[in-house]
Parts: C-alpha cells; sequence; structure tokens
C-alpha cells in the first residue's frame, strides 16, 4: 500500500466462537495476519459446549476439529485467549482494542500433563458446564480445549493448594504471580465476533428459574445430553439424578418479548426440537411436551421439525405458560390456558427446559467510530459498509451455526478490503 | 533435501510417558533394531530446550528426518516443526501412557511398535514440495446477475480482483429487481424500504474491474482452479476466457411442479396469485387490471414433504407483502393464513409492524378454494371451519426451487446422474451415533468402475427423487460429468453447517438462493462469503496448496503410470471429481481440483498412487513394523485405521480422560477411510495381525465425513474383503468397521474392548509366526 494506506494491515478478531474462528482462518487462508482474541481460556464460544446440531445431529467439536487443524497449521493467526476486550477505538486502519488479559496462572510452558489437577483440591463450579458441575480449580477447560493448556481458578490463590500446585508442575508453567492487567491491540480492521449468552432466565420472574434445579435452561441441557458434560450424557434430573422421561420444553423464555428479548432467537425452536430427540432416544416411554408459540423452522428446517414431529411420544401445546414453579412433591409445575381449546392446564414434569432466548454479549463492550449498536446491542457495520469494523455471527443478529460461518466469512472479505487488499 | 536418510529420534520422558514406559527398553530397542543418525532422550522435548536439542541436530546436518516420540501429533504442532526435516510424531502420551497400565510389559510392547512404525513412517516419507504452478488467471468467473451474483462481483473487486458476470438475461438484478419494497435489514427492523438493486447494477456497471455479459450462458468449464478455461456462449457466438474460481449464484425459479399449489386454488381459480405475481400487484399500487384490490388472504404453505421448495423465505415475504398493502390502502384487509409463523429473528418486529397495522393473521389450513376467489379453511385457533369469501385476491407464497440446474436446456447426456439426491432428511433419526443401517454404503458408492464410459453408476439414486430436470450450469468436461453434485431437494452444497460455502467441485463456490433458500438481504451477505472463498482458493492454488478442509497442505498425490492397469476406479471414486482420463485412458490428475483426501490411493488396486507424506508402501511398512508376539504367548495385535479427523481425536481424547484402551490395539491415523485400500488389511493380516478395525465417520445419510464420501466408500470395499478372508482361511468377523464420531472418547474404548475380546474368543491368526 502507499504511505495513505492503513498503519495496521492485521484483522482483529473479537471472539473465539465458531464465527470468530471461521472469520479468523478465513482471513489468514487468504493470506492476512489476523489476532483472534478470546475471554475463555479456550477457543469454541457456545458450540463447544452443544452436544449436536440441528438439524444433522452431528457434533460441533467435529467441524472444530477440522478449523483448530487449520489454526495448527496457519501461523498467521495469533490466538489470545484470557483476553476480555473491553474497548475498541480508533478508525479505519488504525483501532487500537484494550482488553482485560486474565491471569491464567499458567504460562504456555504448560504441556498438559495434569499434574496440578491431581494435587489441587480446591473445587469450583465448572465454568464449562454452566456451573452444574463442579471441577478442579486446576484444570484442563475440557477435553477438546485448543489450546490444550491447563488453568487454575483464582480460589486457590491463599490456600494450601497453592503451593501444592506450584509444586507439583515439573515445567515451570505455574505463575501465581500472574495479575489482571490492561493491555492494547492494534488492527487496521476489527471483526466482531462476541457472540452471545442466554438470557438471564432469573428475569422471568414467574417461570421459578432459580427455585428448582430441575428448571434449567437451553444451554444447560446441552451439557446434560453431552457425553462429557456433569452426568456423563445422562438426561437426568439435577436434584436426585433420576431419569427425566417427562419433559416440559418452553419456548420464547424472553424472547419474542418486548419486556425481555423484542426478537426472535431464530435457534430455539430448532434446538428444542433437538432436545427433544435426547429425551426421545433415551427413554423409551419419554413424554415430552413441548409448549410454543410458533414452531419457527427457518430455511429448509421445516423437515427436520416435520421428522421430529411424527413421533408419538413429543406433544406440541401451543401456550406460552403463565407460571412454572417447583409443585409439592418437588417436581415443578407449569401452569397456563392452552391457546387452541382455552383449556387451562397444571401439569408436573420431571425436568423444565426454558428455552431461553440469545442476548448479545458485545452490549458490555465500548463501541465507537463506524460501527453502530442497536438497541438490543447488536453490532452493525455502518450503513455505508465502508468502515473497517464489521461483525459476524451472533454479534450481528440472531442466528444459527451455519448463519454464523456464513457471516464469519462474509466478515473476513469486508475487513481484508478494509486494511487494504493486496 | 539431503540424498541419504537420516533418522533423529527424540524420546520425550515428560507428562507420565516415562513413569509409564521403561524407556531405557525403549532406547534399547531403537538402537538395536534401527540404524538412526541420533536417538536422544529429554525430561520434555516441548520445552524451550527440548526443542533447541532438536533444532540444532536438523542444523548440523544429524536428521534430515525427526520422530518425536511424545504426545500426539494433535498437539505442539507448532513447536515440533523443523524447516529442513520432515516430521513424524509417535504418539506414547495420550496412547500409552495415559491409557495403559504403567510399567507393564504390554506397556513396553505397545511403545516399542508406536516407536517401530513412526521409524518405518519416517523412512517412507518426505516433505511435499507442491504441485506446478497450475495458475494462469487470476480473474473470478461470476455466474447470475441477480443480487448475490452481482455482490459477489463487486464485493471481489473492491478487494482488487477481476471479475466477469455471466448473466442468462439480458437484464441485470434477477428477482429482486421486480420487487418494489424490501425488508429493513437494520434497526428499526420496521418500515419496508425502498429497492436499492437499480444502484447495486450501476455500481457494478461502473466497476472498472468488473465485465458484464448479458444473454449469455456458460457452454463448458475445463480445466482447474486457477486455469477454468470457459466458453461462454453469447447468444450464439462463443467466447473463451481463463478464470481462477468460479462463483455460482444462479439463484432459484417457481417449482417446475405447481401442482401442489392448486389446492390453494392456483392455477385454477380466477383471482388467486402466486407471492411473485403480486409483487407486480404491489408496484402498481395494489391494482390489478386498474381494479384497487382491498381484500386479500395471503396463504403461506408449508407442508415439506407436499411442496419440498418451502421455507422460512416465505412467511417473511408474506408479511412484508401484508404491510406494503396496509401501507398503500390503509383500509384494506389483508389475512395471512399460516401454520406456524415463521418470522424469525428481526422479522418479529415486522410482523409486529403488520400486527400493528391491522393484518389478520390465522392460524389456519386451507382446506379448498372456490370462484369468488374464496378459500374454505380450518381455523386451527377457532377450533371450526372458516369460510373466507368476498376476496378480491388470493396470494399463495410459492416456494423457492433452487437452479442447480439450467431449466431451458437440455438435460445433460451424460452425469446426469450424479445430480441424485445422496442426502434424505426424511431417514428416521439416530441420534445414539449408532450405524443406521447397513443400507447407505451400498447406496453411496459406485460398486464397478468397469462399466464402460458410465459414470459412476447411479446406485444412490432415489427414484422418488430423481436427477433435476435441465442442463448444467456450468457444463464441467469433467469425467463425473457436467453437474455441480447437489443435496437433498436441489440445493448446491456439501456441509452446510461448518464449512456453507463448500461444493463437491473444488474452486466453485455457491451463494444465493441455489445454495439455500434466502431474502434478498440474506444473499447479499452470503454473496460476499463466496466472493472470498473465491479468492482464497486462487491465492491457495497460487502456492499449490490444498484449499478446504486440508487447507495449505502442499502434498498431492502421485500416479506411477507405468503399472497403472485403467482400471478407473479413482477417477470413479474421487469424491471431488478431480481426476480425469486422457486419450489412452489413463487417470489424470488436475491438482489444484484435489482435496489431499486419498481416496484415490485407497481404490487403487495396484498401489500406484502415493503422495510424498503418505503412500501404500508407507502403511505397509508400519504394518509390517509392528512385531508379532510369539503365538505361545498368547497376545493378540490388533490393527486399526483411524480416520484422523474424528476417530483419532475421540481416541486422544479417551487419553485426556485416562480411559484405559485395549492393551492389543495399534493404532494408524490415516487421512480419511476413503484412503484404506484393501491392501493394508490383507498385509495385516498376512503379517500376523489377528483383527482389523476401520474407524471413520458417519456416511450415507446425513454424513459428517469431511471428504463426504470417504467413509461410504470405505464400507462398500470392506464388504468385499469376505472373500479376501476366505483366500486366507480366516473368518470374516477378524475384520470391521465402526462409524465413530468425535464425542465418542467413552464409545470408542468400549468399541476396542469389545472387538478385542471378540478376536481373543476367534483365537489368534494362523499366520501368525509364519
Amino acid at each position: 500500500m502507499a504511505q495513505d494506506g492503513p498503519q495496521s494491515q492485521t484483522i482483529a478478531v473479537i471472539g473465539g466462537g465458531i464465527a470468530g474462528v471461521t472469520a479468523a482462518l478465513e482471513a489468514a487462508e487468504t493470506g492476512y495476519d489476523v489476532i483472534l482474541i478470546e475471554k475463555e481460556p479456550a477457543l469454541g464460544g457456545r458450540v463447544t459446549r452443544l452436544n449436536r446440531y440441528f438439524p444433522k445431529f452431528c457434533h460441533p467439536t467435529c467441524g472444530l476439529e477440522i478449523n483448530y487443524q487449520r489454526l495448527r497449521k496457519n501461523p498467521r493467526v495469533k490466538v489470545l485467549t484470557m483476553h476480555e476486550v473491553t474497548a475498541v477505538e480508533g478508525e479505519k486502519g488504525a483501532y487500537v482494542i484494550t482488553a482485560r488479559r486474565l491471569p491464567r496462572f499458567v504460562n504456555e510452558k504448560c504441556t498438559a500433563c495434569g499434574e496440578c489437577g491431581k494435587v489441587c483440591e480446591t473445587e469450583i463450579d465448572d465454568p464449562y458446564n454452566y456451573g452444574l458441575g463442579k471441577v478442579k480449580a486446576a484444570r484442563l477447560p475440557h477435553e477438546h480445549a485448543f489450546p490444550m493448556r491447563y488453568v487454575i481458578d483464582a480460589a486457590v490463590k491463599g490456600t494450601d493448594d497453592e503451593g501444592r500446585i506450584a509444586e507439583a508442575c515439573q515445567y515451570g508453567a505455574v505463575d501465581f504471580s500472574e495479575e489482571e492487567e490492561e493491555v492494547t491491540l492494534n488492527a487496521g480492521a476489527v471483526i466482531w465476533a462476541t457472540g452471545w449468552r442466554p438470557y438471564d432466565a432469573t428475569r422471568l420472574e414467574t417461570y421459578h428459574y432459580a427455585d428448582s434445579p430441575d428448571i434449567i435452561n437451553n444451554v444447560e441441557m446441552e451439557r446434560l445430553a453431552n457425553h462429557d458434560g456433569p452426568t456423563g450424557g445422562k438426561v437426568v434430573r439435577p436434584s436426585d439424578g433420576e431419569p427425566a422421561k417427562k419433559v416440559a420444553l418452553i419456548q420464547c423464555a424472553g424472547s419474542r418479548d418486548v419486556n425481555h428479548l423484542p426478537y426472535c432467537s431464530m435457534i430455539c425452536c430448532l434446538a428444542s426440537l433437538k432436545h427433544a430427540a435426547y429425551v426421545l432416544e433415551q427413554y423409551e416411554d419419554a413424554e415430552v411436551h413441548m409448549y410454543y408459540i410458533d414452531i419457527r423452522a427457518h430455511d429448509k428446517m421445516q423437515t427436520f421439525y416435520e421428522r421430529i414431529k411424527v413421533d408419538p411420544r413429543i406433544k406440541f401445546i401451543k401456550s406460552k405458560p403463565a407460571e412454572i414453579h417447583p409443585g409439592a412433591d418437588g417436581r415443578p409445575v407449569v401452569k397456563g390456558e392452552r391457546t387452541i381449546d382455552r383449556e387451562l392446564y397444571e401439569e408436573s414434569y420431571d425436568l423444565v427446559v426454558l428455552a431461553t432466548g440469545m442476548e448479545p454479549s458485545a452490549k458490555d463492550i465500548s463501541a465507537s467510530g463506524d460501527v453502530v449498536k442497536d438497541e438490543d446491542g447488536f453490532v452493525l457495520a455502518i450503513e455505508s459498509g465502508d468502515g473497517g469494523q464489521v461483525s459476524c455471527g451472533v454479534a450481528a443478529g440472531p442466528f444459527d451455526v451455519a448463519l454464523s460461518t456464513q457471516s464469519g466469512t462474509a466478515a473476513a472479505l469486508k475487513a481484508i478490503q478494509a486494511v487494504g487488499a493486496r | 533435501m539431503a540424498d541419504e536418510t537420516k533418522i533423529g529420534i527424540y524420546l520425550c520422558e515428560g507428562c507420565g510417558i516415562a513413569e509409564a514406559i521403561d524407556m531405557d527398553e525403549l532406547e534399547q530397542t531403537v538402537s538395536s533394531e534401527y540404524q538412526v543418525s541420533t536417538c536422544k532422550r529429554h525430561a520434555a522435548f516441548c520445552s524451550e530446550e527440548g526443542v533447541a536439542v532438536i533444532e540444532k541436530d536438523v542444523k548440523d546436518g544429524e536428521a534430515n528426518r525427526v520422530v518425536v516420540a511424545a504426545c500426539s501429533h494433535r498437539v505442539m504442532t507448532d513447536r515440533f516443526n523443523f524447516d529442513g526435516a520432515a516430521t513424524v510424531r509417535a504418539n506414547l502420551r495420550e496412547q500409552i501412557a495415559w491409557t495403559q497400565a504403567p510399567q507393564d510389559e504390554d506397556t513396553n510392547m505397545f511403545a516399542a511398535d508406536n516407536v517401530r512404525m513412526a521409524l518405518a513412517q519416517a523412512r517412507n516419507t518426505d516433505n511435499p514440495e507442491g504441485h506446478e504452478n497450475v495458475v494462469k488467471s487470476e480473474k473470478l468467473l461470476v455466474v447470475g446477475g441477480g443480487v448475490a451474483g452481482l455482490t459477489a462481483a463487486l464485493e471481489a473487486a473492491r478487494a482488487g480482483t477481476e471479475v466477469t458476470v455471466v448473466e442468462k438475461t439480458g437484464q441485470l438484478g434477477g428477482w429482486t429487481r421486480k420487487w418494489s419494497r424490501l425488508i429493513p435489514s437494520r434497526p428499526p427492523y420496521r418500515g419496508l424500504i425502498a429497492n436499492n438493486t437499480e444502484e447495486l447494477i450501476k455500481a457494478v456497471e461502473d466497476n472498472g474491474k468488473i465485465k458484464v455479459v448479458t444473454n449469455a450462458i456458460v457452454a463448458r468449464t475445463e480445466g482447474m482452479p486457477g486455469d477454468f478455461t470457459v466458453t461462454i456462449d453469447h447468444g450464439g457466438s462463443e467466447e473463451t476466457d481463463t478464470f481462477g474460481a468460479i462463483v455460482v449464484a444462479t439463484g432459484w425459479r417457481m417449482p417446475d411442479d405447481m401442482t401442489p399449489y392448486e389446492k390453494y386454488g392456483l392455477g385454477k381459480v380466477d383471482g388467486v396469485m402466486s407471492g411473485v405475481d403480486f409483487e407486480e400487484v404491489l408496484a402498481a399500487g395494489v391494482e390489478k387490471d386498474g381494479k384497487k384490490l382491498n381484500t386479500i388472504a395471503i396463504v403461506i404453505p408449508c407442508e415439506s414433504e407436499q411442496m419440498p421448495y418451502t421455507s422460512g423465505v416465505a412467511d417473511r415475504i408474506a408479511i412484508k407483502q401484508a404491510i406494503q398493502v396496509m401501507d398503500t390502502n390503509p383500509d384494506a384487509m389483508v389475512y395471512v393464513l399460516h401454520d406456524n409463523l415463521r418470522a424469525h429473528g428481526q422479522a418479529e418486529e415486522l410482523y409486529r409492524e403488520a400486527q400493528d397495522k391491522g393484518v389478520v393473521f390465522m392460524k389456519a389450513m386451507v382446506k379448498s378454494a372456490a370462484a369468488g376467489p374464496e378459500l374454505t379453511t380450518d381455523d386451527l385457533l377457532l377450533g371450526q371451519e372458516v369460510r373466507l369469501s368476498g376476496l378480491d385476491a388470493v396470494v399463495v407464497m410459492t416456494g423457492m426451487m433452487p437452479n442447480s440446474t439450467n431449466p431451458d436446456l437440455p438435460k445433460a447426456e451424460k452425469g446426469n446422474e450424479f445430480l441424485c439426491d445422496d442426502v434424505n432428511p426424511r431417514v428416521p433419526i439416530t441420534v445414539n451415533g449408532e450405524d443406521a443401517g447397513d443400507g447407505d454404503a451400498a447406496r453411496a458408492a459406485p460398486s464397478d468402475a468397469d462399466d464402460e464410459g458410465a459414470g459412476v453408476a447411479p446406485a444412490d439414486c432415489d427414484p422418488e427423487n430423481p436427477p433435476l430436470p435441465g442442463g448444467a450450469l456450468l457444463n464441467l468436461q469433467y469425467r463425473q460429468g457436467p453437474h455441480i453434485p447437489i443435496l437433498y431437494n436441489g440445493f448446491i452444497d456439501s456441509h452446510y453447517i461448518c464449512f456453507p460455502y463448500e461444493t463437491r467441485r473444488t474452486g466453485i463456490y455457491v451463494c444465493g438462493a441455489v445454495r439455500k433458500p434466502m431474502t434478498a438481504h440474506e444473499a447479499d451477505n452470503d454473496a460476499t462469503g463466496a466472493a472470498l472463498k473465491g479468492i482464497q482458493a486462487i491465492n491457495l492454488v497460487k502456492e499449490s496448496r490444498a484449499t478446504h478442509p486440508r487447507t495449505g497442505d502442499l502434498s498431492y498425490p502421485i500416479f506411477g503410470l507405468d503399472i497403472c492397469t485403467k482400471c478407473r476406479r479413482c477417477t470413479v471414486e474421487c469424491p471431488f471429481g478431480a481426476i480425469d482420463e486422457n486419450e489412452e485412458g489413463y487417470p489424470q490428475l488436475n491438482p489444484s481440483r484435489c482435496r489431499r483426501c486419498g481416496t484415490c490411493m485407497g481404490a487403487c488396486p495396484v498401489r500406484t498412487i502415493s503422495f510424498k507424506n503418505y503412500s501404500p508402501n508407507m502403511v505397509s511398512e508400519m504394518i509390517e513394523a509392528v512385531e508379532q508376539p510369539d503365538p505361545f504367548d498368547e497376545k493378540p495385535r490388533i490393527m486399526v485405521f483411524a480416520c484422523e479427523n474424528d476417530a483419532y481425536p475421540a481416541l486422544d481424547m479417551a487419553g485426556v480422560n485416562r480411559r484405559e484402551i485395549n492393551k492389543y490395539m495399534r493404532f494408524i491415523p490415516v487421512r480419511c477411510l476413503g484412503s484404506v485400500t484393501l491392501v493394508w488389511v490383507s498385509n495385516a493380516l498376512e503379517k500376523g495381525f489377528d483383527g482389523v478395525m476401520l474407524m471413520g465417520c458417519k456416511s450415507g445419510d446425513d454424513y459428517q465425513c469431511h471428504f463426504v464420501k470417504g467413509s461410504a466408500i470405505a464400507q462398500e470395499r470392506i464388504g468385499k474383503v469376505e472373500e479376501t478372508l476366505k483366500n486366507l482361511m480366516l473368518e470374516p468377523e477378524r475384520v470391521t468397521i465402526e462409524e465413530v464420531s468425535i464425542a465418542d472418547s467413552k464409545r470408542v474404548v468400549d468399541l476396542l474392548g469389545k472387538f478385542g475380546d471378540q478376536i481373543e474368543e476367534i483365537g489368534l491368526n494362523p499366520f501368525k509366526g509364519f
């Protein structure tokens, strides 16, 4: 580029979920340098925690594995984990990204041998399992973690574990002197791939999510069904570990509601149909009730819906439940009125799954310059499309995985244009 | 590369390896059995000092092949990467130290075998150098001048790429140009927006890097990425140009079969029209034949079985059209008849706008249509029949049929069978990882390659889903036929969740409604990604590197034609149609079409296809390198060929979880099960292995093979192994194939355990010891 070109030709991708990983790789494989910035200790974001994808029932780690193979072979992508971006400033060609570097207490000398985990006695709520189970404070984030490196929770600081862990490591990889610090990164273009979090179900007051372990949300259901989840893949009641055979799936828990999330989160109906399949597969005498407003099978997914629908053990009830609460026997009870025949119902279940919607994580990050956020927190490139900041995946809108990978690829080209295509 | 092979082997003692394995004994095995240049031990070769040890040896010419006996090849890849020395990994950590009883005799035997196999591999491998440069053009061809095609062209041009757009009609802009108002894509997500297609057309026409050819189709496409020779038929006169990559954006059409819509009166009752025709009415101010239309019912059919091209796009367009009517005439009466209203994403706001403007949404199924027009419906909310009469118009949202063929052209004579659906979403759901059935393998792969000039045997043709009508879009002059293979319902795609742009024809990417049903705005974003993939493919091919999924790989198959029998199995089985036949009938590789999966290698009965770093000989020597214990020791050996993309990671993760793996197993990672030749299976049995297991991805419907057909082809081949076993007087149960997913880190352990037990029950291979 001529001297009036961008100061930096590096593309920064914020968020190492499926959209961000895709965007980073697509740009790097086209010949551009990329910094991939992830706040968690490993890549993969929401999808690595999913059991399966609709409509193929294939495993998210399968596609991630290919992407990690691509990352391992591509020196153009610099992966930063445990970097939480707080602000993006500047303009096309010269952005400054501010991030909090969170202490991992484990440096790059870690071999993932596991000795620190063996001696660690402190347990924490497993963040990988959304707190559904306990995990050692010194741990590999999960079996498919990339990078394959341990992380130690600050909970061990000041305990006997601290000394034991430091001593157990034979590779000089444990470093308790690490402290949170602010770092700045420079880039010529920024791809927002910050993803989402499930809508906070405690805000749906009448659904009493916090009052029963057997009222869970949809991302927790994925962990229950996953072979490396807290139950080893058995869909059971979190309260007592008994089989969850009679299950209610509650659609639009937050979504399509101007008091919560005004938009439709797009994925929940199909994810719930998938959850129905998990239960139906595990228990021959299963009974699944899906409470819905509309079953929104987008693109060509109608076929998927029709496939699940034929199972006589699943019942679709058009109704938005008025209340969900723990019953006298402890089992959660779903109450409301059926929209079709106006009959009132009050039915108890082994497990109730709230199909909580997707809330954009970009809400928390300060953005400025050539990017706008809509009222819901989704990030949009400026209307002219001439800026150096673009978005993809759920940072851009309520998308499914196919749209996230697709938009990640598109974002890579927009970023390449911004840093000055060679 | 030095002439003489000098192997340096590095035995790592870290991560529990030295605790589990007798390292002195292992070193002894190496020095007594092999002529290596150097054998070193270190507490952690991945450490800075450890890497420096190896680097020094390479630099000093001590080693031009490096064997790192440490962790799995899936980790520390960047550190164990040495300029000037091919690196091979022996998995002692995940596979042995973390899965076997420490300091056990069998554990040490396992470790010795892994090292032996790695040494055999090292002797038979070399760093690949990449094929000759084939790039003759870095231009992009875009087929289709609708919103998707125009956007792809413009976005590619903005990134500096020269583009030619070929449009079939005389007018750019496709369907979208005809719509008077569009769905908003930005906040506040309500309020229809003006159609900006004319601006898009102008931007394309004004762009110096874009050449537009209208009234033209692609008559023929020859060659490969970097060198596609394309003949463009421009109203009868032909013009030839060369392109680096191709974006297909041929969009959609009304379904060829409109009979399912007759129950709504379409084509039968006056006043009933399609959503497409209704756009003209909307553009004319909601007037038809000079008459204002005030009372309108918009019907959204959604039963996918009857109407296979229905999609969620219809619902959003119905809402848009309803709003447009109300915007033009606030006193109008619009009913939208739906089952589940699919206003997903931000379209919820549009739905709200329509309700605010008085549109009546009815959850109702149309039973019949009669003159008037009037509709008899089952209103699902009222639970009763509701008749809508006095309507000025009934609008039926018909489906979007992908233009994966050109309906204006006659069916291609040869290769049309390749358009058969090979994924059927209506098969019963199996989510437990077990094989769905035996039928898949037989359907998925051609059984007889000797069939003269027949292309791929259409064994996978579903009679209920016959090939689509029409001619080929690009008319590919490929041995496997002129079409781009499709998925269910005719959409061109191959891995629509993780890798949405990939097709089974390298360097050819699809976007817009030919890939999946989408709105104009969605097509816009979709096209941008396809443009990137085209540019990326050209860049990779310039460096002789592979595209997805082995992106960047420099290795490529080399054909030893001197012993080739012209059996054509390689040209038929290649999942990507990369291999043609020359005039003499010999295979001719188009290197940049190749994805490097090795399916051709697995297909070749005379073992004359090989990669520099992956060959029939290399694996045969690895098989032979495993020591077969004396039969009196009663220690079976079982060879497992594991797909490196899913099965092998699952095995690694069994190690990460410290799950015990059957101690008699020996593993060889393979690029894809499609690359496994039966010769390896018989080799293993002849050398005394007591059993052989192939571990690959799910095949058939809803396949999960990254190379689409590799695992299906492997199943097909294994189906024939029984004969080989009979000839060897061996039990057929000694050879098995298992579909394994990457999430099977528990299940693989059980599978291996059971197979091990089964082999022990059958007894040792009588060949052992010979």
